[in-house]
């Protein structure tokens, strides 16, 4: 550990000058959650961040340091034995209202999930359900979400996302095993974007998949995020992949954020030996690349 | 010099649909030679009948048509030597988490194939177990003995699968995908240990995986496949810097390449400015 816990993440100069344009749209102050068995897990510890309006904020780190606990309890998902010690979550409305999520309850709290804040979950091939079609669970959000629609209204919008993420929409009578891996995770991506949310979490949405159909997906995310501004959380052990889609970069290890900054700077100067230690861990596809026997036997 | 060669190997798998039957052809003509001392890396996405070389050349599946060769001789396919063929040639899995019984302790793991392929026995077998742990860089090796598959992280876990491997006196190795489930801060340490391996002891690899930046690095020459067919083969600085197949193209440009960062989200604003 380097003296960095106490401190906070370390960050560049850039990296505040390029926050300061931005507005917020979800802050966590403080956040630590525990994981209450015996002997408690501290997985995220005293964690602050701030998710900026229209941008890709990747979290990256390796199984176990906390990530997708991080990203459950900022949208209020976590369940037992994770509990959520102590911290602020604010989101921060597009219509100038701020929303204490941690305090939020029962209807209120179902009213905010997937309206506001919407999630992509990991593991794209088992996400969907499989004995219902693809139309009934896009329409279950709208029903419960937007009960004004009529049923006209209703299929007209299902067919509309699933066109906007590239399904054709007599998809929306398939079920998930009709479906290959790059559709099944598009459906999700519609279904997460069906009430225009403001934020998008998705845990490593693309790891299942092939890395050509990968991309496909990643361009997808790019493009509708330019069309309506939603901001991304996007979690993955993948740095390389994050350096090509995020705006920022938050590196994690053991529950802490060590390093946090534009991923520009991450790539030409990062600070944090771990950090380094994860760009060297993958080798340029083009450039060189020396062997330096490290067999790192220790771990 | 010792050769493990494949000629136009075919695998069909038939396929039942309801009433319908058919046959999939999961690899077609693929043929290549493994020499001592070298690495061929086979790349491709899933489906594209990678594993299924693999698994073959493990004699875990047996070919439809083509031949595997061992020292230029057809290899055997049962009895002595089946046996024979095992002791040379032996693979390492995807998933050290699954491959190793959560029941043995280490010390049992690498002291089965020992006494197996009859190379050590009695008073021998604990010091060639020790023996096996250093050549993969997990000492002090009586520790480690001692341990059970989840006292050890996914790296170490992987070691004892090569040791595990290592163990009959095998000449060729045949690692399916052996980091693709490990942390990625160890993935390189893993493939340094076989690099290592693969050089100083003459070693041949046959390295199975979808990740063109260490098939790249880590090996001699690269065999590209898409849906059973090979596309492009060739030394790997040759495939990676200087494509010729469509299909290698494809899977290059979709390859996350770290000094490209920012690219994805440029070529898109570029798109839909460009309308």
């Amino acid at each position: 550990m380097t003296a960095t816990t106490t401190a906070g993440p370390l960050s560049s100069a850039a990296h505040a000058e390029h926050v300061a344009r931005l507005t917020p749209v979800l802050t966590a102050h403080d956040v630590s959650i525990e994981y209450e068995v015996d002997p408690p897990v501290r997985a995220v510890q005293g964690v602050s961040l701030t998710l900026h309006r229209g941008e890709i904020l990747g979290l990256a780190g390796e199984s176990g340091c906390g990530k997708s606990t991080l990203a459950y309890g900022l949208n209020r998902l976590l369940k037992d034995p994770a509990v959520l010690r102590s911290g602020e979550v604010t989101f921060h409305d597009a219509d100038g209202t701020d929303t204490d999520v941690v305090a939020l309850d029962g209807d209120a709290l179902r009213a905010f999930r997937w309206d506001k804040v919407s999630m992509v979950f990991q593991g794209a091939m088992n996400s969907l359900n499989p004995v219902l079609s693809v139309r009934a669970q896009l329409e279950d959000v709208l029903t419960t979400h937007r009960p004004g629609l009529s049923r006209t209204e209703r299929g007209e919008r299902c067919a509309e996302l699933l066109e906007m993420v590239g399904v054709d929409p007599v998809r929306l009578d398939s079920f998930a095993h009709e479906l290959s891996g790059g559709m099944r995770q598009r459906v999700m991506i519609a279904m997460a974007m069906a009430l225009e949310p403001q934020v998008m979490i998705m845990d490593e949405p693309t790891t299942a998949l092939d890395v050509v159909v990968q991309r496909d997906i990643l361009r997808e995310i790019m493009r509708l995020r330019e069309r309506f501004d939603f901001a991304v959380v996007f979690i993955t052990h993948d740095l390389p992949l994050l350096l090509e889609i995020a705006d920022r970069i938050a590196v994690m290890r053991s529950g802490e954020i060590v390093e946090l900054d534009t991923a520009e700077q991450l790539y030409a100067a990062a600070q944090h030996e771990y950090t380094q230690t994860l760009l060297s861990s993958f080798p340029s596809l083009l450039g060189d690349f020396s062997y330096d026997d490290g067999e790192g036997a220790g771990r | 010099m010792s050769t493990l060669e494949v000629r136009n190997l075919v695998k069909e798998f038939k396929v039942r649909d309801g009433l319908r039957r058919s046959t999939l052809r999961a690899v077609n003509d693929v043929s290549f030679t493994l020499s001592a001392g070298r690495t061929v890396a086979v790349v491709g996405e899933s489906g594209s009948g990678k594993s299924t070389v693999a698994r073959m050349i493990a004699q875990l599946e047996t070919p439809t048509s083509g031949e595997i060769l061992l020292d230029d001789a057809a290899i055997g396919r049962r009895g002595r030597a089946l046996a024979d063929y095992r002791h040379q040639v032996q693979m390492v899995f995807q998933d050290p988490f699954a491959s190793l019984n959560p029941y043995h302790s280490v010390e049992h793991h690498l002291a089965r194939p020992l006494k197996l392929h009859g190379v050590a026995r009695g008073k021998d077998v604990l010091p060639a177990v020790y023996g096996l742990l250093e050549r993969v860089n997990l000492t002090p090796a009586p520790v480690f003995a001692e341990k059970r598959p989840h006292e050890m992280s996914g790296g170490q876990r992987q070691r004892i699968a090569i040791a595990r491997a290592l163990a009959p006196g095998a000449r060729f190795l045949v690692a399916d995908e052996p980091v693709s489930m490990l942390d990625v801060s160890i993935r390189l340490g893993v493939l340094n240990l076989l690099a290592r391996l693969q050089r100083e002891e003459n070693l041949g690899v046959l390295y199975i995986t979808h990740d063109l930046a260490t098939a790249r690095h880590f090996s001699d020459e690269i065999v590209v496949m898409y849906r059973g067919d090979v596309v492009e083969q060739g030394p790997s600085d040759e495939v990676i810097l200087d494509p010729q197949h469509d299909y290698t193209k494809t899977l290059l440009a979709a390859a996350p390449e770290p000094s490209r960062h920012g690219r994805l989200r440029d070529e898109v604003r570029a798109e839909l400015a460009a309308g």
